[in-house]
């Protein structure tokens, strides 16, 4: 699959923005974040940030944007629509709790309802996103039951890292976060790794066979195509990635996704002096392992319909 | 649905199921009162069901290719909306091929020519002016008349693709040049000489299986054809029939790819194959002797005499009757005599003492000999022995074991009535797989005799005429045009192309040196009877025979894709005399209705209109569009007006005769003959007392067909009528034509023959043999000695086969490979590219090679190559492939195209991935003893495309990515805009359709 | 409507599903179709099919029906081997009206629908945002993204065609169907099992295109057929010695033939 931009930005920013609004919306209103209103206000500003920009790229990425609006008609059927149901639904609790919260600086019923209201939003969002890949069934990397842990683990984990290095900012780390964190890198880490291995050992049913129907006569190759230039469909569906090139880009993304920010968390626990670079340092490298990561799992997706031009596995 | 008759979906289906399917409910069936929340949610569209689809209809003739299909050109506003097949017309009865359809970006392409050019820059460079049509035309008519009055071969008039030859060439004979042909010289004039002297009729669009009734096709070296759409409905009505297809092609696509059975043939060996079964035929006596005594010349005696000026010769009598010996009378006889009891094997003596005996043992004493057994040609036809006796056996069981009777009396030539129709359902087609071969003239013949063997010659289940042929074996009239004969300022005296009986008919001079440019109907080519367009620029250039003054070109891209060795061709045209500065060619007139790469090397360019813009005639004297059932011919109307300064070319030829005076053209006192341009010519030009370009609606009253005075009214006729007239021959009169006393006292009437005489069709080759003779130094006129053992061996007058001659002239191991193109069904040529849609299908090429010899050469998919011949070499793209022939690379034709032609961007992959096998083929054999012949067969001068060997080796991984050769760009004309980025037609169709929706939802 | 629509069978009860049988073995992949349906309906339902970049580097344009070919099996490879096992087949794809298509379900607006009339899937565009979700929910590449509208299209089974009352009868099919010079394009009802389509498809063995997607394609496609097999009459046994002309020729001496 063409790995666009604008889609690589929002599922990453929104993924860490409602990540951090999740954290922040359940730990803030139990006081288990630092007293202090600036903190408040640039943390729940930072979740809300990403989260509208995010949304922001998506909507731009749109032929018809100006129409976005339509887009959550067909909440019964469509996971897109769901996402934006919840998207904007969780804005309301999100309100309530920033308000309440951030500017206001209370923790009573009011901003823990909206922040439990605010943080099931957020999930639920981060589970439509992933859901919409998900349920895609012409694309063998994304149908599978991986992406949905998948998409919530990285989605917690990056708005942990994120909140780790704001904690360590205002000098409010603590160990317990550290520990949270390191352990949402592990669980994430192991669920990219899941992803990848079952991706890369589990074939997916359809071939060239099955798309033409003509593996009765033997193996089935592509002779011609139906145009000489390349169509849509091939800028679309059609981007391939060379072998070499993945594991390298993987790799990229395993450092700087996983192990960097694992041991930088570390660091940051064993050695508190250190904490405040290494835990920003974590937060910059997930940034961008991470969007490595979505590029790939972009990349790394075939669909079905390159069986139809030359693709010899799906 | 109902039960049809018989079982629905098996009938043979012309365009598609009639189907009134049962798809008539069309409402959503949801209650129709909404609230906006029911709106947003469950939204519902309105979709327009019965949308107007045309204000206007207008029936006219594709040009798209020179199958010539009716279509139905739909317009809104005066611009086009559709374009779909005609169902009521006889060629394509309702279907479209992709090009048919594309016409409508044919029409608004940015690669139209605007205005009349002239040259302003060097020659090649696309440097114009825009000028008037007056000025254009002066300087056109000063030009000709200075050549006409002088000596007027130095106007050399070649017209290509053209479907008005009878005009054409009859312009060309009222000029007095006998330089003129169009395209079939390097297109398939094997196939048309082959079937015409022995058929009189031939494969080419000039006869036509019988779809309906063959129980078994061989389809020889057949990509599209000229009969596309035909030859597509016919596969299915034989896939629909349980009928079986048989693709011998060194390749398996199209066609092929549907057959029952494909032959992947090594290039070059058909006649090999044909006669290894010819062979086995008659080995196991599986042939119809019946056929071959009533229809052909196999009982004719032919004189024995080896070194004798007779010798080959028929026996005749003194009143030059062929004769055949009678068993019962036990003498020879004239053997036209119907009740001939004819002897097919035996040396008899003949009154006057000479010994001859029939063709037929003459042909069978050849074949039998074990050169032609399977075994011996197996290696080199690529095809396995077995596979050969086994396709001999089917058809032998086919022909014999499946006969096809229609219960249909008939009366043959000599007044006996038949009770049926029987016929052998063997049918057979082949094209230029067979016929762009230097070898294809006498593959040709091995084909019509495989199949006169069989009796499957018009008869039921077989292969059949398509009136106006049969015609005599071969037809007259001989070629004209002895330079010097016509005296300057003259038209000649008959036509410069024709078919000569023997040398006497050939154009040379008293030294033996051809008359023409192109050197056809000379002791090199003597029947050439297309002429050798592909020899005329390299000739002009050279000054060999002679150098011309003015080169007239319409309607051929001789300066690309139709030319044998296209950057030398380019080359030539450019080339300036060192001693004058001037160029070779002094002159260059072209009509083309779009930027083409030829255009740019014209001194002055006539923009020609579309074939939407004109009017057209596809006249019975020229290339017949009828099917076996009758013949037919049509009309092209104007459909659309020009919006540029061009004019149709047939206008701009009569307007030329005219100012020129030519008497066909030109009253006595110099006004037009034809003021209302070629329209007024289609119906009042009469070539003979009643005989004119259209056959339909002849008459004062429109009442007569074939013959008939002027029809002031013809052309409303034939627009009433979807523009095409066909006369559906009465069943009694479609098969045997060639013998068929009906049929051919029709075809007299229609002016199709001369006389109501059976058509014999020639096993044995008189005229090849009178130059034979002439070779072994009999007859007045004599070959010079160069050509002696040239002519003795390929004038054999029994079909031979012989490896192509470029294969001889080269060492095999250094070009181990065949180099041959297919046309690729939806483009026509260099047409296709300035077409939006067309183009998008294929905007560059690649050459093919079968996967195994590719992995045997190390070899990948994708790779970058080089594809070298003994010509030079090219860089191209590599696919490897399954069915292909192990010995073959091939690419599709004229995709390559020349930067900057065709008004295409500087970077379309036309020019930069696409290419044309054309730069490493040579229109020219390597000097043998001081001659270079032309890369053509013997016989007729066709050019041997097919013929091309070569070597591929992998490129360096920096010379990937583009093709090579790389020509210089070519500039845009003047005037001419350059195309947009984008495309959107149909936008204001919508648009319309909205506004109308508006309006209508305003109305209470 | 992006749900799926509930049944909604025609009076004889049976469940109208509209769509195309492509037979396999017929199709000579001259592309016809592809360019009528491109003629057709760029004025029609859903106008324009633009063309980006049509006389330049790549040309890329909206097509509702595009042509493949594929090579199945191996060639047996060796010189004298005339024909081989492998076969070529020429392989038209356009949408295929799936009974049970994502391609639908997943449009978050609506504008992508499928017809519980007759089962034909089409979009709304005035309603599409061009999300292009709906073509990556589509397996068999059939969705267009039409970059200058900013929406998505696709095959609209001829719509304006098959009800269309300005059309004689005879015309109301798609456009594909009509031109097809082989006929390997049959259009129909594959709900009703008495109709031409579905008897052919019973009849020829029709199959659906990747059916462990579980989208139910409508439109079938039918198989190429075995060879036709035709009896030899002749001895196919390799002569044994090369055949004595002249013995040969004598049989003809005495033949007794009249014209
Ligand atoms: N390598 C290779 N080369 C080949 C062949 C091959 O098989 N392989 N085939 C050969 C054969 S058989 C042929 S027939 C030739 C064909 O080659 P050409 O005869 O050159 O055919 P086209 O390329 O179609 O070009 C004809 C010209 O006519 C112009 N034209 C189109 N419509 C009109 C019109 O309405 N009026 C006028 N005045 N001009 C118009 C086109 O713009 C074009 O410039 O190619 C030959 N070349
Ligand atoms: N769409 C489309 N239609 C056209 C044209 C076009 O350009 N496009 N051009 C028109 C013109 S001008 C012509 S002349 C006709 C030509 O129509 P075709 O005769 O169909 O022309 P080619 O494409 O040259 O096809 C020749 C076939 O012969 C095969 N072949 C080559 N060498 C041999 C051989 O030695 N033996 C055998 N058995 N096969 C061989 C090739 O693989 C190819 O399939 O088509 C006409 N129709
Ligand atoms: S086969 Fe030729 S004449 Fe017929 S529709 Fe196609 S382009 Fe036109
Ligand atoms: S073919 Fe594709 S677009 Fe058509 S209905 Fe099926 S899934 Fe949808
Ligand atoms: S592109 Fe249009 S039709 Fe397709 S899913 Fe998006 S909104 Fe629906
Ligand atoms: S049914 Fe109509 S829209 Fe669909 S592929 Fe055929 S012609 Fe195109
Ligand atoms: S028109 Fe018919 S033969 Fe041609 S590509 Fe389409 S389905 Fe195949
Ligand atoms: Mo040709």
């Amino acid at each position: 699959m063409h790995p666009a931009f604008s889609i690589i930005f929002f599922t990453t920013a929104a993924g860490a923005g409602y990540g951090l609004l999740l954290l922040l919306a359940l730990l803030g209103p139990a006081g288990l974040l630092p007293d202090s209103r600036a903190f408040a206000v640039v943390s729940t500003g930072l979740a809300l940030g990403l989260v509208a920009v995010g949304l922001l790229s998506s909507v731009i990425h749109l032929g018809h944007p100006e129409r976005a609006w339509r887009a959550v008609s067909q909440w019964k059927s469509s996971w897109l629509a769901r996402e934006g149901v919840a998207a904007l639904v969780t804005f309301l609790p999100a309100a309530i709790f920033a308000v309440s919260w951030a500017l206001l600086g209370r923790t009573g019923a009011v901003a823990g309802a909206s922040g439990i209201a605010t943080a099931i939003g957020a999930v639920v969002t981060v589970a439509c996103t992933a859901m919409i890949y998900a349920s895609l069934k012409p694309i063998h990397q994304w149908h599978n039951s991986w992406v949905l842990p998948n998409y919530l683990l990285l989605s917690a984990m990056t708005g942990a890292v994120l909140l780790n290095a704001l904690l360590h900012l205002w000098r409010a780390g603590r160990p317990e976060f550290d520990a949270l964190v390191l352990v949402l890198i592990a669980l994430s880490g192991l669920a990219k790794e899941g992803y990848w291995t079952f991706i890369g050992t589990i074939p997916a049913a359809s071939t060239p066979e099955t798309a033409t129907g003509l593996g009765r006569w033997g193996r089935v190759r592509f002779l011609e195509s139906p145009h000489s230039e390349p169509n849509y469909l091939l800028k679309e569906m059609g981007f391939a990635i060379g072998r070499k090139h993945s594991v390298r880009l993987r790799l990229i993304a395993r450092t700087l996704g996983f192990t960097l920010p694992l041991l930088a968390t570390v660091l940051a626990l064993g050695l508190p002096a250190a904490a405040l670079p290494a835990s920003l340092l974590a937060a910059l490298a997930v940034a961008l392992g991470i969007i490595i990561e979505r590029w790939l799992f972009f990349a790394e997706a075939r669909h079905t319909v390159t069986l139809y031009y030359g693709a010899t596995t799906v | 649905m109902a039960d049809g008759p018989g079982d629905p979906h098996d009938l043979p289906r012309f365009a598609f199921d009639p189907q009134p399917t049962e798809v008539s409910g069309s409402a959503d069936p949801r209650p129709r009162k909404e609230s906006w929340w029911q709106r947003f949610t469950a939204p519902r569209e309105r979709v327009e069901l019965s949308p107007e689809v045309e204000d206007e209809v207008k029936t006219t003739t594709c040009y798209m290719c020179a199958c010539r299909c009716g279509v139905k050109v739909h317009l809104q506003e005066g611009r086009i909306r559709f374009i779909d097949g005609n169902r009521n017309h006889p060629v394509n009865r309702g279907v479209i091929c992709g090009k048919g359809s594309a016409g409508i970006m044919q029409q608004y392409s940015p690669a139209r020519l605007r205005s009349p050019l002239l040259r302003t820059g060097e020659r090649g460079k696309g440097e114009f002016r825009a000028i008037g049509w007056d000025e254009a035309l002066t300087i056109v008519t000063e030009r000709l008349r200075r050549i006409r009055d002088t000596d007027p071969a130095r106007l050399a008039f070649f017209t290509g693709r053209d479907q008005s030859q009878s005009l054409t060439g009859y312009w060309a004979a009222q000029f007095g040049t006998p330089n003129y042909a169009a395209h079939g010289g390097f297109c398939s004039v094997n196939m048309a000489a082959g079937g015409m002297y022995t058929l009189g009729g031939s494969f080419w669009e000039f006869g036509e299986p019988d779809w309906e009734r063959a129980r078994y096709l061989l389809l020889f070296g057949v990509a599209e054809d000229h009969d596309s759409n035909p030859i597509k409905i016919g596969l299915s009505r034989l896939k629909a029939s349980g009928a079986k297809i048989v693709g011998i092609n060194p390749v398996k696509t199209g066609y092929n790819a549907i057959a029952d059975e494909w032959i992947g043939i090594r290039p070059g060996t058909d006649g090999l194959f044909a006669l290894a079964l010819v062979h086995e035929l008659l080995k196991a006596d599986r042939i119809d002797l019946d056929y071959l005594v009533r229809y052909t010349n196999a009982p004719w005696l032919v004189v024995r005499n080896p070194g004798g000026a007779d010798d080959g010769l028929f026996a005749r009598d003194g009143q030059g009757r062929v004769l055949a010996w009678d068993r019962d009378a036990d003498t020879a006889v004239p053997a036209e005599r119907a009740d001939l009891s004819p002897l097919l094997v035996g040396e008899k003596r003949l009154p006057d003492g000479r010994f001859a005996v029939p063709v037929f043992q003459l042909m069978a004493a050849r074949y039998l000999d074990p050169s032609y057994a399977p075994e011996a040609v197996a290696e080199r036809c690529g095809i396995a022995a077995e596979t050969i006796r086994r396709i001999a056996g089917e058809i032998a069981h086919v022909a014999f074991q499946q006969q096809v009777v229609i219960e249909q009396p008939w009366t043959d030539w000599a007044g006996r009535r038949h009770d049926r129709m029987i016929g052998r359902p063997v049918a057979m087609h082949a094209m230029r797989g067979i016929s762009a071969h230097s070898n294809g003239f006498h593959t040709c013949r091995a084909l019509h005799l495989l199949q006169l063997l069989l009796g499957s010659v018009d008869v039921p289940g077989g292969w059949r005429y398509k009136p106006p042929y049969p015609r005599p074996a071969p037809p007259g009239p001989f070629p004209a045009g002895w330079r010097g004969e016509p005296a300057a300022g003259k038209p000649l005296a008959g036509s410069p192309l024709g078919y000569p009986l023997g040398p006497e008919h050939l154009l040379v001079d008293a030294a033996g040196r051809p008359e023409r440019l192109d050197k056809a109907f000379s002791w090199e080519y003597p029947l050439a009877v297309h002429g050798m367009l592909h020899m005329v620029i390299t000739n002009a250039w050279a000054g060999d025979p002679y150098p011309i003054d003015t080169l007239f070109l319409y309607m051929s891209n001789m300066a690309w894709n139709s030319s044998m060795h296209t950057g030398a061709v380019m080359r030539m045209l450019t080339d300036r005399d060192p001693a004058t500065g001037e160029y070779r060619i002094p002159f260059i007139v072209y009509s083309d209705a779009f930027d083409s790469e030829t255009v740019s090397f014209a001194d002055l360019v006539l923009p020609d209109t579309t074939y939407l813009e004109r009017w057209d005639c596809i006249s019975l004297l020229d290339r017949p569009i009828g099917s076996a059932d009758g013949p037919a011919d049509a009309i092209r109307r104007p459909v659309v007006a020009p919006d540029r300064d061009v004019r149709p070319f047939q206008d701009v030829l009569i307007e030329l005769g005219v100012r020129l005076g030519l008497p066909a053209f030109a009253n006595p006192d110099g006004s037009a003959r034809y003021p209302g341009g070629y329209p007024d010519y289609i119906v009042n030009h009469q070539r003979q007392p009643g005989l004119g370009p259209l056959a339909g609606w002849r008459g004062r009253d429109g009442t007569e067909h074939g013959r008939g005075e002027p029809n002031p009214d013809q052309l409303e006729r034939y627009m009433e009528n979807d523009c095409f007239w066909m006369q559906e021959l009465p069943p009694e009169q479609r098969f045997f034509k060639h013998a068929n006393k009906d049929y051919l006292e029709t075809a007299v009437r229609l002016g199709f023959i001369e006389r109501a005489e059976p058509v014999v069709h020639q096993l044995w080759s008189e005229p090849l043999q009178r130059f034979r003779l002439a070779a072994q130094g009999f007859g007045e006129r004599q070959p010079p000695d160069h050509l002696r053992p040239r002519i003795a061996t390929y004038f054999d007058p029994l079909p031979l086969w012989y490896e192509p001659l470029e294969h001889e002239a080269f060492d095999q191991a250094a070009y181990p490979l065949s180099a041959i193109t297919q046309r690729p069904m939806p483009m026509y040529h260099s047409w296709g590219s300035h077409n939006a849609w067309l183009r998008q299908i294929y905007a560059h090429n690649d050459i093919f090679m079968s996967r195994a010899l590719g992995v045997e050469l190390g070899l990948a998919n994708g790779d970058w190559v080089w594809i070298a011949s003994p010509h030079g070499r090219i860089k191209a793209r590599l696919r490897l492939m399954e069915g292909v022939n192990r010995h073959t690379v091939w690419t599709w034709n004229a995709i390559g195209k020349r930067q900057g032609a065709w008004n295409l961007k500087a970077d379309a992959p036309e020019a930069h991935q696409g290419f044309l096998l054309n730069h490493i083929i040579n229109e020219l054999l390597p000097d043998r003893g001081g001659a270079r012949f032309s890369n053509s067969d013997p016989v007729t001068g066709q050019a041997a495309w097919y013929d091309l060997r070569v070597a591929i080796e992998p490129a360096t991984a920096d010379e990937a990515g583009e093709t090579s050769p790389q020509a210089e760009p070519q500039g845009l004309p003047a005037g001419m805009a350059p195309s947009p980025s984008i495309n959107s037609y149909g936008t204001w169709l919508r648009t319309r359709r909205r506004q109308r929706a508006r309006e209508r939802s305003k109305q209470p | 409507m992006t749900s799926l629509p509930t049944a909604s069978p025609a009076a004889d009860g049976h469940q109208k599903k509209l769509g195309l049988v492509i037979d396999l073995d017929t199709c000579v992949g001259c592309h016809a179709c592809a360019v009528a349906c491109k003629e057709w309906n760029t004025g029609g339902h859903m106008a324009p099919l633009t063309d980006l970049e049509p006389y330049g580097r790549a040309p890329d344009g909206v097509w509702f029906n595009r042509i493949h070919t594929f090579e199945a099996g191996v060639e047996s490879g060796s010189a004298v081997a005339g024909c081989g096992a492998s076969r070529t087949t020429h392989f038209p794809k356009s949408c295929l009206h799936c009974e049970t298509p994502d391609c639908v379900t997943v449009c978050p607006t609506g504008a992508s629908y499928k017809r519980a009339e007759d089962g034909i899937v089409l979009v709304d565009e005035d309603l599409c945002i061009g999300c292009k979700l709906c073509s990556w929910a589509c397996p068999y590449g059939a969705r267009e993204f039409d970059t200058d509208t900013g929406t998505m299209k696709k095959c609209t089974l001829c719509i304006d065609r098959i009800y269309n009352k300005n059309l004689e009868e005879v015309d109301r099919v798609p456009a594909c169907v009509m031109v097809c010079p082989v006929s390997a394009r049959h259009f129909g009802d594959l709900g009703d099992p008495s109709s031409n389509v579905s008897r052919l498809v019973a009849d020829r063995g029709g199959f659906d295109l990747m059916p462990e997607i579980g989208y139910k394609p409508v439109n079938k496609y039918l198989p190429p057929r075995p060879a036709r097999a035709v009896p030899v009459a002749i001895s196919t046994a390799p002569a044994v010695s090369p055949p004595a002309n002249l013995n040969l020729l004598a049989r003809w001496a005495d033949r007794v033939l009249s014209r």
